[in-house]
């Protein structure tokens, strides 16, 4: 098999969620002295991607979405310490949770695959996160973003109590605060305070990294 | 009426120990999978019934459409069922909070969700192709509450069965469907008038119990 056609499967595999096949091929990638960066960005991204797609556009449905996600996972675990070997520094760090009382966390955990997969660091804490351990978190990590992941209209007004928190604790402005989740729209997050939202996994990557970059502009500014 | 097929039996039985002459139309129970699809759904129908020169009223809370039901409501001058879902209806929205604040984790049932299990859950959600996702649906998951409508012993043996699946305690709460009825004695308002004095044409075919009932796929 030469280096196209490894990616090419790669990609295929990932689509359908084959994970023994995802995990194979990538190691057998990395014995054809294929980068783990190639494998991430030539086919597992992009594939992802095109699950990702496929959701909006209704042709896949949930479980696609997770077992794909677990293809991907599979690989990740195989890929992070080669990635740490190589020194590039991760382009940022994020804290992610579901806020309290949800614990609806399918897409908080695609939305981590993608960001680690895009080369961040990623503190995943989990469902029902309450303010003050996002608190303890931040001071703990420092991270560049905290996420807010919420599924039911009942916790979505965390979002906003979190923030209070924030501000409460003197670090609203430490921190890039994103939010998303099925029932969030770009005029929720508005109202709450956040700086950022996305409605699927790669758009938050894409958001995640331009709000990033204007923070740090304005930093050297 | 239109309505969401979870709830289409329970306001089928009572319209028709009412005597309510409604014309029940339900979606799938399976839109709550996209909730995006509810509203248009429920619009195209409501067009055609207002159409016909019918009063429609939607069996529906909000069921995760977020707004866009009361959205129809508004711009159609119509009403739904009150709430976030069919839970806070059968179970009173104070009861689901208290439920929800001392268990997060708490997943809920009803009578049509312990009936159509295997259906709406389990092969919804891929289940039973993929049962190694079991963990990334329910993992978090600490107790199951049975909200319950009319129990029998075929039933309990359902939940029960569903409850060992989980490997979690089952809660079992008797709401009955009164909370229901209340809300739909509010949404049909005073007793209509008969069906041909509003369409001015015969009304359609009737069910023995004076009902109609048409299913949407
Ligand atoms: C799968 C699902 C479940 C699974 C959850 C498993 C899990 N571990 O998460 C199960 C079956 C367990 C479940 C349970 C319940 N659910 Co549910 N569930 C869904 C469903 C069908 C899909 C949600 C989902 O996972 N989508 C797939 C992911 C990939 O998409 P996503 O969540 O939108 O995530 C993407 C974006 O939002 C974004 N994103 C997500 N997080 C973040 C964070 C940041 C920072 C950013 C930038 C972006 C971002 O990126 C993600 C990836 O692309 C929705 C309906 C729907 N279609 O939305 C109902 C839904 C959310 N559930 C609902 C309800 C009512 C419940 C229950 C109460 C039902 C019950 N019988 O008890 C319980 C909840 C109990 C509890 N204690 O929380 C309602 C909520 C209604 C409301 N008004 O609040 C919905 C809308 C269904 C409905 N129509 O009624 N549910």
């Amino acid at each position: 098999m030469n280096q196209d056609e490894l990616l090419r499967q790669l990609y295929d595999f990932t689509l359908v969620g084959n994970a023994p096949e995802v995990l194979s091929l990538t190691n057998q990638g990395l014995a054809m002295g294929l980068g783990p960066e190639m494998l991430l960005y030539e086919a597992l991204i992009p594939s992802l991607e095109e699950v990702g797609a496929r959701f909006e556009r209704g042709d896949f449905f949930v479980p696609e979405m997770l077992i794909a996600g677990r293809a991907m996972a599979g690989a990740l675990e195989v890929l992070r310490p080669l990635l740490a070997e190589t020194g590039a520094e991760p382009i940022g760090k994020i804290v992610m949770g579901t806020v309290k009382g949800d614990v609806h966390d399918i897409g908080k955990n695609l939305v981590n695959i993608m960001f680690e997969g895009a080369g961040f660091e990623v503190i995943d804490l989990g469902v029902q996160v309450s303010p003050e351990k996002f608190i303890d978190a931040i001071k703990e990590h420092k991270p560049d973003i905290v996420g807010f992941s919420a599924f039911l209209t009942t916790t979505m007004p965390m979002f906003k109590a979190n923030i209070n928190a924030l501000q409460k604790a003197g670090m609203r402005e430490q921190v890039i605060i994103m939010v998303g989740g099925a029932p969030v729209t770009q005029e929720y997050a508005d109202v709450v305070g956040a700086d950022g939202y996305a409605s699927d996994a790669s758009a938050a990557v894409v958001r995640a990294k331009e709000l990033l970059s204007q923070r740090r502009a304005l930093a050297r500014a | 009426m239109i309505a969401c097929g979870a709830l289409g039996g329970h306001i089928r039985e009572i319209a028709a120990r009412r005597g309510w002459a409604i014309e029940l139309h339900c979606l799938p129970s399976l839109l709550h999978n996209h909730p995006e699809r509810i509203a248009p759904a429920a619009e195209q129908l409501a067009r055609d019934l207002q159409g016909r020169g019918l009063r429609v009223a939607l069996g529906y809370a909000d069921c995760g459409s977020y707004g866009a039901l009361d959205s129809l409501c508004e711009r159609l001058g119509i009403r739904r069922l009150p709430g976030l879902h069919c839970y806070d209806v059968l179970a009173g929205p104070g009861r689901l909070r208290a439920m929800f604040e001392a268990e997060p984790g708490t997943y809920l049932l009803t009578d049509f969700l312990v009936r159509s299990f295997r259906r709406s859950v389990l092969a919804e959600l891929g289940l039973e192709e993929y049962p190694e996702l079991w963990p990334d649906y329910f993992g978090h998951y600490r107790r199951l509450v049975w909200l319950a409508q009319s129990r029998d012993a075929p039933l309990d043996a359902e939940a029960a069965a569903i409850a060992a699946m989980f490997g979690l305690p089952l809660t079992v709460i008797d709401t009955g469907t009164g909370g229901l009825e209340r809300e739909l004695e509010l949404l049909v308002g005073p007793m209509p008038p008969p069906l041909e004095h509003l369409t001015g044409s015969s009304p359609p075919p009737t069910a023995p119990d004076g009902l109609v009932t048409r299913r949407h796929p």
